[in-house]
């Protein structure tokens, strides 16, 4: 399934960091996400300097690193899984552009293709730079998803839809990921803006609960990302050993997914519901 | 990025179009609160000593101690220009984080600065001093605690609140336009410098030397000697213990990105890093917390690739060395920093031709407690007998 098909419906995005605190227990936990109603998942691949992280996130990058996970690692592990959503990477530029004997990311997005990643995100990738990515995506049907902050407008907003593909992912506060109480104000305002374009949108950072996601996807919102609340549960709960992980991201995982899903019936109705 | 577009907006109306007099006001605000010019020294026992015209760029002299006011003053007056009500900065040796504070007291606007906590440690009295001046300084654990870490953390929090604050980030590195605005303002040093030869010399110097973390000096005293083709410009880049990489562990135990490191995408610019085969970026090591940076400026590292100016390094002995040398020799301790510009210059005369111009980037004030504890586990030349201490505790603490 291509990456736009998987918003077809209103989709659930989570993220996890491959590798914290194990490869193997990655794998446990990105199946039991995928049972509990993931659409599409983001998986990220460990970079030294997380910049766009909260510590939430920022935790499980250092986590993964410490377990050893490289690009390989990363890589070989996508290949392996047995999940029937499209899966995008998101990571830092650098590891893309040294990947292989040569300087620029399309090594890396050969391979990427091969075992399987529909798509990238890339937060330290300004759009003035992103045109050897872009380029090595389209030749290997790759989507290229970009980031649109609260601040982005005009020139810029322009420019960053037409190099995305896949879907736009909106940012709904300003700073970094991190899980909050509440939603943002800035959700309505930040869909608004970008509601004339014909690519989806999903909404990410600091989503944390199934009546968030609700009312993300009832303000016009295609998808709902969610990685800090998941990270949160493997911090606390997560071992390489054995733990009870899976079946917390998955109860998690549902109660987010049927956020989504409600917000999709509601949304079906007449205005004044 | 949209906040890096309306700085470079910003910059180009203000420090390079003079917009509202900005320029006029940074020139007039350096000169009477910066105290600037800095003088341009002939260091008489130096000279002697390496058998060629030393002259000394006093940047230790300008106020707060080091060349990072010169930048600091620059971009909080252009915040205040922006409309900006909120300054945050980050600082490794602590010498940029109390330039800012000062120029964050002097402007009168709020000011946070990070630091990782092992630099806090290594540098008390500057983080007093950031205090005295009003800021509040956020430590940072992550990693080893140093430069990185903290710059990590400022962009997080510039990212938070960019709407109201202005990120002063303390060298040329970071997105387009920090290290050209940076290295614009600084490049009153070799301005002055430039001219202050002619008038002492009657020449141009046959060479320039500063040290290079980030390279905010180091571009200051290069920016207008780049077209003198007949000035040889050397980076002095910090050693540390070994110039090797540790990849198991993921730490180089030196930060001589210009001399070892590979091209890399850190922070926003693509430049020379310290990495690993994979591109994670490894922790870099100095005795001199201000040089302890894994990457470089990305106008310096292109300099050294098209061979306008070459790297060199000294290792953390030789700089503590130098940083004995100049304090007994010519009664100038400078920042440890500066001292492997010294420790460079006094290892290779033969390089620097008949004149040659040493940029002392700061003063050394801020490191005595690095300097005194590295002092005592090594045996160095120059270095004072360390008894004293030892004495003055047994006497009771009467001095």
């Amino acid at each position: 399934m291509s990456l736009e098909d998987a918003f077809d419906e209103p989709a659930f995005v989570p993220y996890l960091c491959v590798g914290d605190p194990s490869v193997e227990r990655t794998r446990e936990y990105v199946e039991a996400l995928v049972r509990g109603g993931a659409d599409v998942l983001e998986l990220g691949l460990p970079f030294s300097e997380p910049i766009a992280e909260g510590p939430t996130i920022q935790g499980s990058v250092v986590r993964a690193l410490e377990a050893g996970v490289t690009p390989e690692v990363y890589l070989d592990f996508v290949s392996s899984l047995d999940v029937d959503v499209p899966i995008v990477c998101m990571t830092y530029y650098n590891l893309l552009y040294q990947y292989g004997d040569s300087d620029g990311p399309e090594a890396f997005v050969a391979r990427a293709a091969e075992v399987g990643i529909s798509g990238f995100v890339i937060p330290d990738l300004p759009a003035e730079e992103a045109g050897p990515l872009r380029d090595a995506c389209d030749e290997h049907g790759l989507d290229l998803v970009f980031i649109v902050a609260p601040t982005t407008e005009g020139e810029r907003l322009e420019r960053m839809v037409e190099l995305s593909s896949g879907y736009l992912y909106v940012q709904a506060r300003m700073g970094v990921t991190g899980a909050k109480a509440d939603v943002s104000d800035q959700t309505g305002e930040s869909l608004a803006k970008v509601s004339q374009y014909d690519i989806p949108k999903a909404v990410g950072f600091g989503v944390s609960s199934g009546d968030q996601a609700r009312r993300i996807v009832e303000a016009g919102a295609d998808g709902v990302i969610v990685g800090s609340a998941l990270v949160d549960i493997v911090a606390e709960h997560g071992d390489a050993d054995g733990d009870d992980v899976p079946e917390r991201l998955e109860a998690m995982a549902r109660e987010l997914s049927e956020g989504v899903a409600a917000g999709a019936e509601n949304m079906a109705k007449p205005e004044g519901q | 990025m949209p906040a890096v577009q309306e700085l470079e907006d910003a910059y180009e109306r203000y420090v390079l179009g003079n917009e509202d007099g900005f320029v006029d006001e940074f020139r007039r605000r350096l000169r009477d609160f910066g105290g600037r010019p800095t003088p341009l020294q002939r260091a008489d026992r130096l000279s002697e000593r390496l058998g060629c015209e030393v002259y000394l760029k006093r940047e230790d002299l300008v106020h707060g101690g080091a060349h990072k006011l010169n930048n600091a003053l620059g971009q909080v007056l252009l915040a205040k220009y922006m409309g900006k009500e909120r300054i945050v900065a980050e600082t490794g040796a602590g010498q940029h984080g109390t330039a800012t504070a000062m120029a964050a007291a002097h402007l009168d606007m709020p000011c946070e600065v990070y630091m990782g906590t092992r630099d806090i440690q290594r540098q008390r009295p500057n983080v007093f001093r950031m205090r005295l001046n009003g800021s509040e300084v956020n430590p940072v654990s992550a990693g080893r605690g140093t430069l990185k870490e903290a710059i990590n953390e400022t962009m997080r929090d510039w990212a938070t609140n960019v709407e109201d604050t202005h990120y002063v980030i303390g060298s040329v590195v970071g997105p387009h336009p920090f290290p050209e605005m940076v290295r614009t303002f600084q490049s009153v040093i070799s301005e002055e410098a430039r001219e202050q030869v002619r008038e002492k010399a009657g020449r141009l110097p046959d060479s320039v030397v500063a040290c290079a973390g980030g390279g905010s000096n180091t571009m200051g005293a290069f920016h207008e000697f780049v077209g003198d083709d007949e000035v040889s410009l050397f980076a002095v880049e910090a050693g540390g213990s070994s110039l090797a990489v540790d990849e198991e562990i993921g730490v180089a135990p030196n930060s001589a990105s210009l001399s070892t490191g590979t091209e890399g995408v850190l922070h926003g610019a693509r430049t020379k890093l310290l990495q690993d085969s994979d591109g994670n970026v490894v922790e870099s090591h100095s005795v001199s917390s201000g040089l302890d940076y894994a990457g470089v400026g990305p106008e310096l590292a292109h300099l050294v690739d098209t061979a306008r100016v070459t790297p060199v390094n000294v290792d953390d002995d030789a700089a503590l060395s130098a940083f004995h040398l100049l304090s007994q020799e010519e009664g100038i301790i400078p920042a440890l920093e500066s001292a492997h510009a010294v420790a460079f210059a006094r290892a290779n005369p033969e390089q620097l031709g008949e004149l040659t111009v040493i940029n002392v980037s700061g003063r050394g004030d801020k490191d005595l407690e690095s300097v005194i504890e590295e002092t005592e586990k090594r045996e160095l030349e120059n270095a004072p007998s360390m008894d004293v201490f030892g004495r003055a505790a047994g006497d009771g603490g009467g001095i």
